[in-house]
């Protein structure tokens, strides 16, 4: 390491010091500033076309019918949600229950054991995961859950047939299983970091367990739980490979969970690199614009809740 | 009405079942992985290329190659950007710069992989008029640098300002400080980081669908496409062929045996470090 | 500072490592080899055994190494069009608008196919019986289940299930969808006006699967699915197909000798190379033997090579060379992957068309 950069006679005056924080601050501004800046302006730019020839109605229509040159976003919206709150439904639950399990039912070593191991399932690529779906889950899903599912449930035409393994439902479990590790361990952090004196007091009042939790800690954890969950909401809402390979790609909204759909990230990875006219490129762009925005958003609140509630990162 | 004994016992119930079901795909995922893949994996496939559609035989040596270059390139780019930027994050915390970056950092964390696929190929496919291992590698470097921007100031916070002022008091100038002390006492957490990223990276298929594409040959150069581990899977799990099925599950046995290996590892030697 | 070095030494170790190893599909003991030379091609899934068997033995034979990606037609046109690949592969032919906006651009048949209809019957082994009409209305969502009196009075004596329909369809761009909308546009009326023909299509109903691989591994993975795809993936996944009625109302089954039936009566008024084939379609052609729902399938080349970016002669040439090839010898691979080989007639017009191919204004044959 050589002493003092010499840049004087040009710059007498300026100290190391402020050259140094100057170079770090461009680097630093190129990394992540100009990166994000030339994400949104490439996206906007592909996206340009559609946004002019669409405007709004491109969130409202359900026709996608490339034949036609008529773009529509929604049948893609819908199956995002629909997964999504699916994930959440079914993962949520679960998450909460290895959370408390872990951070206060289980001895600490036993956590010390389980946590990292859950955590490996976040470590499992998602085209394995896919993989995964498609020769275990969907026929799993098929020949045992649906058939259950539409024989008590059949009224409902949420659950009609036939049984297609590949569904929203399938496509719902796998990012169950995915959005899980991340948001039982923000949650389970939060219970830990929930101050001792709080539960103890109850128990000291005679509350049982259960209601020590469910009375006490867990209100108390709350805002963090919800800031979980939203991280887990984006990582569902993003999610591409291990959904297209277990939905069915149909771009069709049915009512019906077990029947096929389609996400807008599976959309775009299974048309983009056969857009034949700039209309038809620009439209899956705009729906990655789409994409972009909402997870965006959700990711923002989620860190934003975390931050503010348990100063932990919470998912890197 | 439930006593509450017996809500109790109840919920604990559901809070060990749930622990428990949620390790039933994990096992099950891994089971198959092992079941199906470990017959598959032999020398002929790792390190041979693959045999035409519905011919038995060849392997996934060009995709295990080209992960590794894909990676190597992301990192190339993605390593010392995060790092510097997560540097200055932590050496310069209270500018109204280093809110926005740090707040575009954790932004950027969330961008879902298949967008930055979009980018690539718009930056480079497109204006380079090929599909290539740069934009694969492009691609994968967008998804790093927020990630090793967070660890790496991250770690670095965890260095005690003392430390930082000690140093200067004895008259070193601020860079020497950065680099030499802050940086050295920091660099385990740094590299636990950045290796963390890799692995995660390692496993990305979206991104590189459209830009490293692939290819049935081994790399050669970085401005061709370039066959990768998750591409190959994807590509292999969704066609018809059962061999191609069995190759897809030896090649996801090798991707995941490396990814836990790195992740395993690494949480264990840290484990121990900061105990 | 020693750990960053030796770090920094660890990866260009492991780049350096990577760049050279390797075993080729012989064993030959070095791959990566400067002079050889990758050409880059793209586009339909129709073709891709027979493609990605050339580009094998191709290999054996000249060590050029021809690197095709199964995407779709769909993926092969646009790829073409922005120059990203040096040829692409489609079995739609490009549409009037497509042609003029790649000037310049070369349609070479490679092969013939057949566009299958496979189906998952547990239970049923023979091939069924299926008329045109039958068809549309199947994948229309009109007929519904299997044991249908439509779908059963063309099948007299086979037992078919009271199960619903699965349908299955291509969720890409794909030229093989094209072929089979164009052959369900041209038998049902009804077809063409609600859903029309093209490379991706509004589907009403079904699963959509990623190429011809993805519908083979859908059909084969889901009882009671029906789709369409190229005869070879049908017999490669012993999957089972249906006789289809052909113009002359008898029931023919896909081979190579009803495909070329098909083929027969229209290489006669085939399109030059450099001009539009917008309007080829072997479709429903006449014939007693001809299969209805067969197809060309299209190599896209630029007939100037310099326009492509990272072309050089040397590529220009081997290319070429690659063509003439594929045209002459390669067809002895078709007939044992269940291609018809090109009648003589379109080989002669291929010769023609490859021979106008130039680098910088010199022809390269």
């Amino acid at each position: 390491m050589r002493t003092r950069v010499s840049l004087s006679p040009f710059l007498k005056g300026v100290s190391s010091d402020t050259v140094f924080q100057f170079l770090l601050a461009c680097l630093a501004v190129l990394s992540v500033l100009v990166l994000a800046a030339l994400l949104l302006r490439e996206l906007i730019i592909g996206a340009m076309p559609a946004l002019s020839a669409f405007g709004l109605e491109f969130l409202f229509s359900t026709e996608w019918n490339p034949v036609v040159g008529e773009f529509g976003a929604l049948p893609f919206i819908y199956g995002t949600i629909v997964s999504s709150l699916l994930a959440l439904l079914i993962g949520v639950p679960l998450s909460l229950g290895i959370a408390v399990f872990l951070a206060e039912i289980a001895p600490a070593r036993l956590r010390d054991l389980l946590s990292p191991v859950i955590e490996l399932l976040a470590a499992i690529p998602s085209v394995i995961i896919g993989l995964w779906g498609i020769f275990v889950l969907a026929p799993f899903v098929r020949e045992h859950i649906a058939p259950v599912l539409m024989e008590y449930l059949g009224f409902l035409p949420l659950f009609k047939g036939p049984a297609y393994g590949y569904s929203v439902l399938t496509a719902g479990i796998v990012l169950a299983i995915m959005i899980t590790p991340i948001v039982s361990s923000v949650s389970r952090e939060a219970l830990l970091a929930v101050p001792r004196l709080q539960k103890e007091g109850a128990l000291a009042l005679g509350a049982t367990r259960f209601e020590a939790i469910t009375g006490v800690v867990l209100p108390y954890a709350r805002g963090a739980i919800f800031g979980a969950v939203m991280l887990g909401l984006g990582r569902a809402i993003g999610e591409t490979m291990a959904v297209t390979m277990v939905i069915g790609n149909s771009p069709q909204i049915f009512t019906s969970l077990l029947h096929p759909g389609y996400t807008m990230a599976a959309v775009i990875a299974n048309e983009f690199t056969e857009a034949t006219d700039d209309l038809y490129l620009a439209a899956l762009i705009e729906i990655g614009l789409v994409l972009f925005a909402i997870s965006m958003v959700v990711n923002i609140i989620a860190r934003a809740i975390t931050w503010r509630y348990l100063r932990v990162p919470g998912g890197s | 009405m439930l006593g509450r004994k017996l809500k109790d016992r109840l919920f604990t119930a559901f809070c060990i079942a749930s622990t428990a079901f949620a390790l039933i795909p994990l096992g099950s995922v891994l089971y198959t992985i092992l079941a199906k893949g470990l017959s598959v994996i032999s020398l002929e496939f790792l390190t041979e290329l693959p045999a035409p559609a519905g011919q038995p035989g060849g392997g996934f040596g060009n995709a295990i190659q080209g992960s590794f270059i894909v990676v190597g390139i992301a990192s190339l780019i993605g390593i010392p950007l995060g790092i510097t930027a997560g540097m200055y994050l932590a050496e310069f915390p209270n500018s109204r710069l280093s809110r926005a970056v740090s707040f575009t950092a954790d932004v950027l964390t969330g961008v879902p992989s298949i967008i930055t696929g979009i980018f690539a190929y718009m930056l480079v496919v497109l204006k380079f008029g090929g599909f290539s291992a740069l934009a694969g590698g492009v691609a994968l470097a967008t998804m790093m640098i927020p990630f090793i921007v967070r660890t790496t100031e991250e770690a670095m916070k965890l260095v005690p300002w003392e430390l930082r002022e000690a140093s200067l008091a004895l008259g070193a100038p601020r860079w020497r400080t950065t680099l030499q002390v802050v940086l050295s006492t920091a660099r385990f957490g740094i590299i636990t980081g950045v290796l963390l990223t890799m692995a995660r990276i390692a496993g990305e298929t979206a991104p590189l669908l459209f830009t490293a594409f692939s290819n049935r040959f081994w790399f050669d150069g970085v401005m061709q496409p370039v066959a990768t581990l998750p591409v190959m899977i994807y590509t292999y799990a969704i066609s018809p062929f059962e061999d191609w099925h069995a190759q897809a599950w030896g090649g996801a046995l090798v991707l995941v045996a490396m990814i836990l290996a790195l992740n395993i590892g690494i949480r264990l030697v840290a484990g121990r470090r900061w105990q | 500072m020693r750990w960053m070095v030796l770090l920094g030494v660890a990866f260009l170790l492991l780049f350096a490592g990577c760049t050279g190893g390797g075993k080729g599909p012989e064993g030959s003991a070095n791959s990566g080899k400067s002079g050889e030379i990758t050409i880059n091609g793209a586009g339909a899934s129709f073709p891709y055994p027979l493609i990605s068997k050339w580009s094998y033995e191709y290999y054996k034979l000249k060590g050029v190494k021809i690197n095709y990606q199964s995407i779709g037609s769909g993926g092969g046109i646009k790829q073409t069009m922005a120059k990203t690949v040096d040829f692409g592969a489609s079995d739609a032919p490009l549409k009037e608008e497509e042609y003029r906006r790649m000037p310049g651009i070369l349609h070479i048949p490679e092969t013939l196919g057949a566009v299958v209809v496979v189906y998952n019957l547990p239970g049923v082994e023979q091939k069924l019986r299926l008329s045109g009409e039958a068809v549309a209305d199947i994948f229309m969502g009109k007929i519904t289940r299997w044991n249908d009196p439509k779908i059963a009075e063309l099948n007299p004596g086979v037992e078919l299930p009271d199960e619903q329909i699965v349908v299955v369809h291509r969720s890409d761009g794909s030229g093989t969808t094209f072929v089979f909308s164009d052959y369900l546009s041209t038998v049902s009326s009804e077809w063409r006006e609600k859903v029309g023909k093209g490379k991706a299509l509004s589907w009403p109903t079904g699963l959509g699967g990623k190429g011809n691989e993805g519908v083979a591994g859908l059909v084969k993975q889901n009882p009671y699915s029906i789709g369409y795809v190229e005869l070879a993936y049908a017999i490669q996944n012993r999957l089972n197909y249906a006789l289809i009625k052909n113009r002359e109302g008898k029931f023919v089954e896909p081979s190579i000798e009803s495909v070329s039936a098909a083929a027969a009566g229209a290489v006669a008024t085939l399109p030059k190379g450099d001009e539009s084939w917008a309007e080829v379609s072997i479709v429903n052609a006449p014939g007693e033997a001809a299969y209805p729902i067969s197809s060309f399938s299209y190599l896209l080349v630029y007939r100037e090579l310099s326009v492509i970016p990272g072309m050089t002669e040397a590529k220009a040439r081997a290319l070429v060379d690659f063509l003439w090839w594929a045209i002459h010898d390669g067809q002895r691979y078709a007939p044992e992957l269940h291609y018809a080989p090109l009648p003589e007639e379109v080989v002669k017009l291929n010769e023609e068309t490859i021979k106008l191919i130039t680098y910088q204004g010199k022809p390269l044959l």
